[in-house]
């Protein structure tokens, strides 16, 4: 009887006699929640563009931060270190497409999708073998500091990494929308076969969204960094931008962001109010298990477009 | 090969002449676009019935009906007697339907044995203990359909690819494995989706053989979708003419070829693409 | 006999089918090599660091396989469906410390195949990797659950599970007290007991229901196949084995473990397996296990060979660093694995 009440009444009288701590709750969810946006970003991206699902975008996350991060060990200053970083990823958006997709084309999905498993322990090892798997701190100067925000306590770095997330959101959406290489992505991910007949490369658009998907990665590579350090456990957290995905919809940018605030309030709010009752570190699963809840009724995702088979 | 067969007894299984399948009043829709409407017609037990009409006119989605993997939102549908507002491809197939597809829908990986092996797949009963040994009755059984598979397969001349994963044989090879699929079945009604498209000319007279043969032997009511309006005419003792979704036109062959409107909203087009 | 020739068949498919004198002659060495050579020449590091965690995973391998290569539903919760067959045996035992040890091993299987189908039930409506997602929920939501609640390692302090001392005919096969060599023996045993159940219901109408449902799930159905039905049986069967092999995992190998000795690496390490051996292979299951439990140790051992002095977690990132490239490298040349180059070979060598 005791669990009953406080699994399901204690916390919404909880939530109701303190909305202030509700508030800051919820808030800090959703700021979470953009970076988990962030890293979807670069699923979609990749997915739209050439239907591949690549489960290596966490591992690019850690590998771009891991990169970064070493670099400025080795005492190169941070208006070096960034484009550098850029330059690793674009070159490994080139190496992938030759020496993965290209071999790989006109496989089935899944083989890609385990392919991009095996690309995903390959930048990781190789990201902790030359930059060495200890955890590094990654210090932008941005002070996390609590700042007081309408009677709520927030913390000032997790709203500039919204910002931040919004900003990157609002110009790839206008790189999409009005520039000549995004209406060939788009025409490519609308209808491959058509795109190729226009004389659009797709090995060129493979290039570049890998490599915008990577410029992306650093973006929540330095977040993620800079808010609880460069280290493997990156690739657990990133690997959550998964459920986000789905819950998205895997071709729909809006539906990342979406999915992303959705999980980042969802599992903030689970732990903090219902995670003591059941035991604590509730934030492991709860967003997959979301994912597969919404899954079960909407296959594709909320912003997904539907399925349709046909024999 | 009749005799190999169990003369299982069919419930209301309809004699020849008596309706095998009817349809009233089908509608389909898709979002905005009207697939089908208005469409009835009844498919006679041992008759070749022939679906044509123009691209678009709403042939597969007819079939696609006919069998389940589309529900109508309006009409109904008879089969052996029994009447029901949509289909389900499960159900269809334990009713004793067959059907092949117009792009081929094998199992790539497994060999045209097994293939033809999982057309017999709702006639097979062992249960999963039996099935983890490898004697007693799931092998006996598993011995008598192989039986019936091959005796398909060589009704269908395609003993020496029996063992070849299928996904590795020629377009044609790949349509005569499906319908063996079918065939395995041993189905009352069979519906055929372009059983001949992409084939050469010999091919194309080879599949009609095979066509007319399984008529013959095992008397199986078919309903076949085709564009090659000299393959219709030869095959079929009764053709349904669709366009844009309606049924303008029912009867023999000889009916149908001298039908006006026919002519106007089909067969003048198809004669002009044959050239 | 009846089992030797269907070993030979076995072998004879997935390799080649030119001739079973070859094949009758080679299995027969195998099999009295695995169960009298190898307990009696080989060491106790070999026992117990190469060739008990070998069978165990090959086991594990299995399971998956059935799943992912045969049932076409790519699984990453392999780790929590162990986890489960390990801790209903650790529970089982601990409870009723007279029961037999390994018919608790083949019980425990069961809780993991419940659990499995549960999991499994989304499959109906997604597939591909969205169902690889969902599985990711098991995975996670398993360890989580084992870790949490204390009740699963009996209110411990130090939260992990042991194994117990138990006999099976009157022979120490669990514990600190177990030789290596019954550990092995058991293992073999057990795993040449589900190969042998597997490969039959391979050749049956589940088999081909699942091998249906992989290549083409519409056209399944449409030929009468049940759908649901048929994959929730591949995931109880899968995870049923998984279960066991979580189960001596712990019994057989590691003495004792926490849950992180089932987390997602394990799921990870498992699918590597089968995609190396092969996707859809029985022999292949237990090649890629062999390869990936080995390619390891071989790797540790080739430093002192070729005098390069790696420290230890340089060694273990290009490990990582191997095992990624191998997937991709597996996949771009031979999608069906060691296998499938294996029988290839023989066609060739017409052996």
């Amino acid at each position: 009887m005791e669990f009953l009440w406080d699994f399901f009444v204690a916390p919404f009288l909880d939530m109701i006699e303190y909305p202030t701590f509700l508030g800051e709750v919820a808030i800090s969810g959703l700021l979470t929640g953009v970076m988990y946006s962030l890293v979807a970003l670069g699923f979609v991206l990749i997915f739209k563009a050439s239907q591949v699902f690549n489960f290596a975008q966490g591992a690019m996350v850690l590998f771009a931060a891991l990169t970064l991060v070493g670099l400025m060990e080795h005492g190169v200053p941070v208006w070096g270190a960034l484009p550098v970083t850029a330059i690793v990823m674009v070159a490994l958006a080139f190496a992938i497409e030759r020496g993965m997709l290209r071999p790989l084309i006109n496989q089935p999905p899944i083989t890609l999708f385990m392919a991009t498993i095996g690309l995903s322990f390959l930048l990781e090892g190789a990201g902790e073998w030359v930059w060495g798997s200890n955890v590094k701190a990654l210090d932008l100067g941005i002070p996390s500091s609590p700042v007081d925000v309408a009677g709520m306590l927030l913390n000032e770095f997790d709203m500039i990494a919204a910002l931040v997330a919004a900003v990157l959101v609002a110009a790839l959406a206008l790189l999409f929308q009005h520039t000549p290489m995004g209406r060939a992505l788009r025409a490519v991910a609308d209808d491959p076969q058509a795109a190729l007949s226009l004389g659009i490369s797709l090995r060129t658009i493979w290039i570049i969204v890998w490599s915008v998907a990577g410029i992306v990665a650093i973006v929540a590579g330095i977040m993620w960094g800079a808010k609880s350090g460069v280290q493997f456990s990156l690739s657990l957290i990133a690997l959550k931008a998964l459920p986000v995905l789905i819950l998205g919809g895997l071709t729909s940018v809006p539906g990342a962001i979406v999915g992303g605030l959705i999980i980042g309030l969802g599992e903030k709010v689970a732990e903090v109010y219902w995670g003591p009752v059941i035991g604590g570190a509730i934030e492991n699963w709860f967003a997959y298990m979301l994912a597969m809840l919404v899954l079960m009724f909407r296959p594709q995702g909320l912003f997904g477009e539907k399925i349709i088979e046909r024999v | 090969m009749r005799a190999a067969m169990p003369a299982e007894a069919r419930v209301g299984h309809p004699e020849p002449g008596e309706p095998m399948l009817s349809v009233e009043g089908i509608a389909l829709r898709f979002g905005g676009v009207q697939a089908l409407a208005g469409v009835e017609f009844t498919i006679y037990a041992g008759e070749i019935c022939a679906i044509i009409g123009p691209n678009g006119a709403g042939k597969t989605s007819m079939l696609n009906v006919l069998n389940g993997a589309y529900q109508p939102s309006e009409g109904t549908i008879t089969f052996k007697g029994r009447t029901r507002r949509k289909m389900h491809p499960r159900v269809a197939a334990m009713e004793g339907m067959a059907r092949t597809f117009q792009n081929v829908a094998l199992f790539k990986g497994m060999s045209t044995l097994d293939n033809v092996m999982a057309g017999r797949n709702l006639k097979m009963h062992s249960n999963f203990v039996a099935c983890l040994l490898p004697v007693g009755p799931s092998r006996a059984e598993e011995a008598r359909h192989r039986a019936y598979a091959d005796e398909v397969i060589s009704f269908l001349e395609i003993e020496d690819i029996r063992n070849v994963p299928v996904g590795r044989l020629p377009y044609g090879l790949q349509k005569r494995v499906e319908l063996a699929r079918a065939l395995a079945a041993e189905p009352d009604l069979l519906l055929l989706d372009e059983p001949m498209t992409g084939m050469n000319r010999s091919e194309k007279a080879e599949m009609c053989r095979f066509v007319l043969e399984t008529k013959a032997r095992f008397g199986t009511t078919m309903a076949l979708i085709e564009h090659d309006m000299s393959v219709v005419m030869e095959l079929s003792d009764h053709i349904i003419v669709l366009d844009y979704g309606r049924k303008i036109a029912d009867g023999t062959p000889e009916e149908v070829r001298n039908d006006q409107t026919v002519i106007d909203a089909y067969l003048g087009v198809a004669t002009e693409d044959d050239a | 006999m009846i089992v030797l020739s269907y070993f030979n068949d076995l072998y004879g498919t997935f390799f080649a089918t030119r001739s079973r004198t070859i094949n009758t002659v080679f299995v027969t060495v195998i099999s009295l090599l695995a169960l009298f050579a190898v307990p009696t020449l080989a060491n106790e590091y070999w026992l117990q660091a190469i060739l008990i965690p070998f069978l165990v995973f090959a086991l594990a391998a299995l399971g998956l396989n059935l799943l992912t290569g045969f049932a076409g539903q790519l699984s990453l919760g392999t780790g929590g469906f162990m986890a489960v067959g390990a801790y209903a045996a650790f529970k089982m035992t601990t409870a009723w410390p007279e029961m037999d040890i390994i018919a608790i091993f083949f019980i425990s299987g069961f809780f993991a195949a419940g659990v499995g189908i549960l999991f499994g039930l989304p499959s109906l409506r997604i597939k591909g990797f969205y169902l690889a997602v969902a599985t990711l929920a098991a995975q996670f939501f398993l360890i989580w659950l084992f870790n949490r609640v204390p009740w699963f390692y009996n209110d411990n302090p130090s939260g992990t599970i042991t194994a117990p001392p138990r006999t099976f005919a009157g022979v120490m096969v669990t514990g600190p007290e177990a030789a290596a060599e019954v550990r092995y023996l058991v293992a073999l045993v057990l795993l040449a007991v589900f190969v042998f159940f597997s490969w039959n219901l391979m050749r049956s109408r589940f088999g081909r229901a699942w091998m249906a449902v992989r290549d083409m799930d519409v056209a399944a159905e449409i030929v009468g196949i049940p759908l649901l039905r048929t994959k929730l049986l591949a995931f109880g069967v899968s995870s049923y084995l998984c279960g066991v092999a979580g189960a001596l995992f712990v019994f057989l190998y590691l003495g004792s473990a926490e849950t992180i000795a089932f987390d997602v690496n394990v799921s990870f390490l498992v699918l590597f397996m089968i995609i190396v051996g092969g996707l859809g292979s029985i022999a292949g299951s237990i090649i890629g296990a062999a390869f990936i439990t080995i390619l390891p140790i071989f790797l540790t051992n080739l430093n002192p060979i070729l005098g390069i002095d790696l420290a230890v977690d340089i060694a273990k990132h290009i490990e990582v660093i191997i095992f990624g490239g191998l997937i991709i490298v597996i996949l771009i040349l031979e999608p069906h694995g060691i296998a499938r180059l294996i029988a290839i070979t023989r066609e060739r060598l017409r052996i």
